[in-house]
């Protein structure tokens, strides 16, 4: 078999093998039993609360978690707008970098706290350490908060009726400091030895064979690469982020940075299953998501692997596929891999240059970030799953003869109103966002590098990519504008919180709703029907409304090659 | 007055939603159907548009082509209140000819004078002899009669309603057979159950149910999706340079709103009420309806709805030593007086005329609840026939011995489920008299479909826990209340509902009141007390006690029709997208003839054959959303993989064959 496509097939598969254990283990720590990392940790987090006076037993209901949530969040935009507007005067800055505009601040900031990490600057001339090391430390909370989330989650369905859904102190503390930085170290250390870059000394001088001199950025990278995939964020250390040499050195970094991206996602399924005793429910899940995953994978991985018509058209060999915007080192077939990977979980890291990929390629990207619910990002991506069981739940429900339930609880009015809110979100986020921008070229058309189709594909990427809080780029546009950095940075908050409290305000209401014990006539939501069903349901809500806008961009681009 | 088998649309009907589906324009009515409102602003934009072109502007398309698209919108509206007002027309027809029975009835006050039944105020008070109609709702206040109630449940065999006790309502419509009664009217004019049956089916008073209201916000949503994507398409287009006509907008935002469910909501809310009352079931809201479908519980009676009416005695078991002549004498004297149907059933079966045998001075002892034994005293002898414990108790405190073998007997019946009666004379058992309930056929069947629903039976019976639990096992049901009192029930049901079940129940006594107002679905029967029909939320005409087993599939059907129209309309979607969406931009990007997968003619032709398809398909569904879904107890998997099959995979292939025939017959005009 070709050895690209078996690498991959065999990193998905140590994936998924890994994913099953850890769901269990992530099952245990927000169940609040004993684990190994305990001794460690333990005195540490006591000394935190007791500084902060946080009391981390006090059981919170869902609106109380959501207060905590977006207090402590605001906290850390603040400090982060403090820390980059000033970076020039503030330590750990050995290459001299100046401060931050206030709007690219505001979006570099946002985009971390967020967890998208759209970035509209270069890390080598726009980062200072110091600056690097608080986006490193909003990778690890950003992740950590979308990981607690999906905790109150977890809790609000554990029990039968309760509005006690544990302590959001908690769940984010274990979630940083139990799941993400222990993977972390793992994955730092790996990165280490194949050649990353770890240290506080600034630019390198190297003389090239030409005899110049050339400046290499390195700087504190390892520990920001680890994370920035655990915690699936994306932000690299770099500008060319995981395509950059020392952001990603040879083929097993890269394999492993995938697998780190991968592995919280799917354990966060699995997880859910552990904790609520519905494991059943938890395969359901498992199952649709990843139909959905490897229905935009597959013909990636193959159109990339295909190569470009047009080029093969002009009498050039392009029997390794599609290697424009590809690094060597990686391949066709890893490429087209990492450009699904990265898309339907909200990572954002590349590899290759999502600009240069197949237009179908493309289009599959864009639809992995408008689904934004096949696997997802640390946490939200459950969240985002959730909305689309209830509107499942709500239609098949009916379909059954009873008025609709969900874990024997009643779906009615209100619940109704919440899901449709938060799935009506994304596509009018992206669609009248993208709409402005085409609406007002002197603003947003106008800084394309392309015109046409692909043009607007470029447009339509970043506002999905916002929306989605994904933070790759398609790139191909001048992003670092007033016009980008403000339309997008609003974008990203309401793509973020949104999606956070509608689910958990849900959950919230569920948890707190009368029992309802199951009966013959009771919709089974863990079978293989219903899966249908929520993957049909994703399909016509989520992928059709995006339709007309994907036929102007990638479709038209396709067809007129 | 039985009409099920009347036919969906009938003329006299068809003309009254006619009439009501332009009525039903006005913006003000349609606002409550958001789905339908947006059409009608469209509608109005597309008239707009087409009258803007005759005035020479040519950009916008032709004059004809944009009226087309402005009729088959203003089609779709109407077509849409069609849907409901037929509904509503049906509805109406059914309730009116119940209360047509009722009025201009004469009645003949208790003062003498006679007025109109229009006339009769609450409280007032009024005569009633053999051949007379009786002239409204009421309760016997003194008297009894035998009353034929065919006019109202379709039932010939007369009824016995007397004053006091849970037999005394009478309904307006009703013939008295024989005797006399007096009746105090209990509701005033224009308030009566099928009144207020009739205001829930009319417009005006109609309140949307929960689950309704939950779906319109589901609905409402989609609308909003389609209004986003349908906006942003202009400046999409516009830096495609890629122009698109306003009637191309409009008919792709109404082809993607969900019309179809839209269009018939309403129409299915009302059907189900109006399918209630077909089976002569008045509902006095739609949410009892839409909650009947989520029964978990239901409570039977035992008597008339599991077993045949009463128990019938079917042996006698003479003690040891004792002349059976001699057990069947005390039997058949003690049950002389005994005009229940169980002391008769004794006397028919002992085959003895009681006034055969020579008895002097009888002095005849009525039932009570204290001594639990009835008989008769005469010269020397004191026969008593009662339960075991009491005759036992009369036995030992003699002094005489209540022999082994009776008890071993009384043992025996009761755990094949009869009930034993034991017989003494002189304070000396004679035997024991076995009494059986006869179970009603087919009635094991109706309770296996009720559990492959997901629904537990539970038999109430007055009956000791050994007999319950037999009738119980013989006739299917999951679970049973013995020795019950009133109280039992409502007990029984506040446990069921703690733990989170909906329960239903059918009652009729006024002691069932509190019961049936605490049960989520409460039908009281109509032969029942005022009390008891005000207390739940349904009145079954028919006093049948299995109509229950129906009000839940008619609940079911309910919500089934909204979810599978749902999913079928949404379905149609994805066939419409194509439809349109190459229509929309080939003129401009001629690349994009791939996409016209159905290979419609032309971009004109594949618009309007999808505002046609999105059109016709709502009459086309009228009379499913009338009649209801299918419902079937196949178990909520296999039912959502049926419905899913059937709506869903056709939702999905039946427009993009509808739309491609379409396509072919509007071609050949365009």
């Amino acid at each position: 078999m070709n050895t690209e496509i078996l690498g991959i097939i065999v990193m998905f598969t140590a994936t998924l093998a890994l994913a099953l254990p850890f769901g269990k283990y992530i099952a245990r720590v927000y169940g609040g039993e004993k684990t190994l990392l305990d001794p460690v940790f333990n005195p540490i987090e006591k000394v935190c609360y007791k500084i902060s006076g946080i009391n981390n037993k006090k059981e919170m209901n869902w609106k109380e978690h959501m207060v905590a949530l977006l207090t402590i969040n605001l906290v850390w935009f603040l400090l982060g707008m403090l820390i980059l507007m000033t970076q020039q005067w503030l330590p750990f800055n050995p290459d001299h970098n100046p401060n931050m505009s206030a709007d690219l601040a505001f979006n570099t900031t946002i985009s971390f706290v967020v967890n998208c990490n759209l970035q509209h600057y270069s890390g080598e001339t726009g980062m200072s350490y110091l600056g690097q090391m608080w986006l490193m430390f909003l990778q690890f909370v950003s992740a950590g908060t979308g990981l607690a989330a999906a905790a109150i989650l977890f809790k609000a369905f554990r029990e039968k009726t309760t509005d006690q859904l544990g302590n959001f102190y908690d769940f984010l503390m274990k979630s940083c400091t139990r799941i993400l930085l222990p993977l972390s170290l793992v994955v730092a250390l790996i990165l280490v030895f194949n050649g990353t870059p770890m240290t506080f000394e600034g630019k390198d001088q190297i003389v090239s064979l030409q005899g110049d001199t050339v400046n290499v950025s390195t700087g504190p990278a390892a520990g920001f690469i680890a994370i920035k995939h655990v915690g699936t964020n994306g932000g690299g250390f770099f500008g060319a982020n995981a395509a950059h040499p020392f952001e990603n050195p040879n083929y097993l970094t890269n394999m492993v940075v995938m697998f780190a991206q991968l592995i919280v996602p799917l354990a966060m399924i699995f997880a859910f299953g552990y904790f609520t005793g519905r494991k059943k429910f938890s395969r359901m899940i498992f199952g649709v998501m990843t139909v959905g995953f490897l229905l935009l994978t597959l013909p990636n991985i193959n159109m990339e692997m295909n190569g470009n018509p047009a080029i093969a058209a002009m009498g050039i060999d392009d029997s390794s596929g599609a290697t424009e915007g590809k690094e060597i080192r990686f391949g066709a077939a890893a490429t087209g891999f990492w450009s699904i990977v990265t898309t339907v979980i909200s990572t954002g890291s590349v590899n290759g240059m999502h600009d240069s990929t197949m237009p179908l390629s493309g289009m599959n990207e864009l639809l992995a970030m408008m689904v934004n619910a096949f696997y997802g990002g640390c946490g939200v991506g459950l969240l985002n799953f959730f909305i689309f069981i209830i509107l499942a739940v709500f239609i098949s429900g009916l379909m059954v003869g009873r008025t609709p339930e969900f874990m024997g609880k009643k779906i009615e009015a209100r619940e109704m109103k919440i899901a449709m809110i938060i799935a009506l979100l994304h596509p009018f986020l992206i669609l009248v966002g993208t709409a402005l921008a085409t609406a007002f070229p002197a603003q947003g058309a106008s800084t394309l590098n392309n015109p046409g189709f692909h043009g607007f594909s470029e447009i339509l990427y970043e506002y999905t990519s916002s929306a989605a809080n994904n933070g790759s780029g398609f790139e191909g546009l001048g992003d670092n504008n007033l016009w980008w950095n403000i339309t997008t940075g609003f974008v990203l908050i309401l793509g973020r919180f949104l999606p956070i409290i509608g689910p958990i305000a849900i959950a919230g209401l569920l948890a707190n709703k009368k029992y309802i014990p199951e009966s013959n006539g009771t919709l089974k939501t863990d079978t293989a029907t219903f899966g249908l069903m929520v993957f049909a349901v994703i399909a016509i809500i989520a992928a059709l409304s995006f339709f007309p806008a994907l036929t102007l961009g990638p479709i038209a681009e396709y067809f007129s090659m | 007055m039985k009409s099920n088998n009347k036919s969906l649309f009938q003329k006299d009907l068809l003309n009254e939603a006619f009439r009501q589906s332009f009525v039903k324009l006005n913006p003000r009515l349609m606002f409550r159907n958001p789905v339908m409102f947006t059409v009608e602003i469209g509608t109005a934009v597309m008239l707009i548009v087409s009258l803007w072109t005759l005035t020479g502007s040519s950009d916008q398309g032709s004059f004809w082509y944009n009226f087309t698209v402005f009729l088959i919108l203003f089609l779709t509206l109407l077509f849409a209140n069609f849907a409901e007002a037929i509904a509503e027309a049906r509805g109406k027809a059914q309730a009116d000819s119940l209360r047509k029975t009722r009025e201009e009835t004469p009645a003949r006050l208790a003062d003498g004078r006679t007025i109109t039944s229009a006339a009769l105020k609450k409280g007032d008070i009024f005569i009633c002899e053999a051949g007379d109609i009786i002239a409204t709702d009421g309760e016997i206040i003194e008297g009894l009669a035998t009353i034929d109630e065919s006019a109202i449940t379709g039932e010939s065999a007369p009824v016995i309603r007397e004053s006091g006790g849970d037999k005394s309502s009478v309904t307006g419509g009703t013939k008295v057979l024989s005797d006399k009664i007096k009746v105090k009217v209990t509701t005033e004019p224009g308030e009566s159950f099928l009144d207020k049956m009739i205001a829930l089916v009319e417009g005006a008073s109609r309140q949307k149910t929960p689950n309704e209201i939950a779906l319109t916000i589901l609905l409402a949503g989609f609308t909003l999706v389609f209004i986003i994507v349908t906006v942003s398409l202009k400046p999409f287009a516009d830096y495609a340079n890629a122009p698109i006509t306003i009637a191309s907008f409009i008919a792709l935002f109404v082809c993607l709103i969900p019309t179809t469910i839209g269009g018939l909501l309403s129409a299915i809310g009302i059907a189900g009420m109006d399918r209630a009352l077909r089976a002569n079931v008045i509902t006095k809201s739609g949410k009892a309806v839409e909650t009947a479908g989520d029964i978990d519980v239901l409570l039977l009676d035992k008597t008339g709805t599991i077993t045949i009416g009463n128990r019938k005695a079917t042996q006698f078991y003479p003690a040891k030593d004792i002349d059976e002549k001699q057990m069947i004498r005390a039997a058949v004297l003690s049950s002389m007086s005994d005009d229940t149907p169980e002391g008769k059933s004794i006397i028919e079966l002992a085959g003895v005329n009681p006034l055969s045998y020579a008895v002097n001075a009888p002095r005849f002892i009525r039932f009570s609840a204290e001594t639990r034994s009835s008989g008769i005293d005469f010269e020397q002898s004191r026969i008593r026939k009662g339960a075991t414990d009491a005759i036992k108790r009369i036995v030992e405190k003699a002094g005489n011995i209540f022999p082994e073998e009776i008890e071993a007997k009384v043992r025996e019946i009761s755990g094949k489920g009869g009930t034993p009666l034991v017989v003494s004379e002189n304070e000396t058992a004679l035997g024991v008299i076995e009494l059986q309930d006869i179970i009603k056929p087919g009635i094991r069947e109706r309770f296996e479909r009720l559990r492959k629903m997901g629904i537990k039976t539970v038999m109430v019976t007055g009956d000791n826990p050994l007999t319950a639990k037999f009738i119980a096992e013989k006739a299917g049901v999951d679970d049973f209340i013995a020795e019950a009192k009133p109280e039992d029930k409502m007990n029984y049901i506040k446990k069921e509902q703690s733990a989170g079940r909906l329960v239903a129940m059918m009652g009729d006594g006024t002691n069932d009141a509190p019961a049936l107002a605490q049960a989520d679905v409460g039908v009281a029967m109509n032969s029942g007390t005022q009390a008891a029909k005000e207390a739940g939320n349904m009145v079954d005409l028919d006093n049948d006690p299995t109509k229950l087993i129906e009000v839940v599939e008619i609940g079911k059907q309910l919500l089934m029709t909204r979810g599978t129209l749902t999913t079928f309309s949404i379905a149609n979607d994805v066939a419409k997208y194509f439809a349109i969406i190459p229509a929309l931009f080939i003129t401009a990007i001629p690349a994009l003839q791939s996409l016209n997968i159905m290979a419609l003619s032309s971009p004109q032709s594949a618009i309007l054959s999808a505002v046609i398809f999105n059109a016709i398909i709502i009459p086309f569904l009228i009379p499913l959303a009338l009649k209801g879904v299918a419902y079937k107890p196949i178990g909520a998997s296999a039912l959502l993989r049926r419905n899913l099959l059937i709506y869903g995979l056709g939702g999905l292939i039946a427009p993009f064959i509808g739309i491609k025939l379409i396509d072919i017959i509007v071609s050949l005009f365009i």
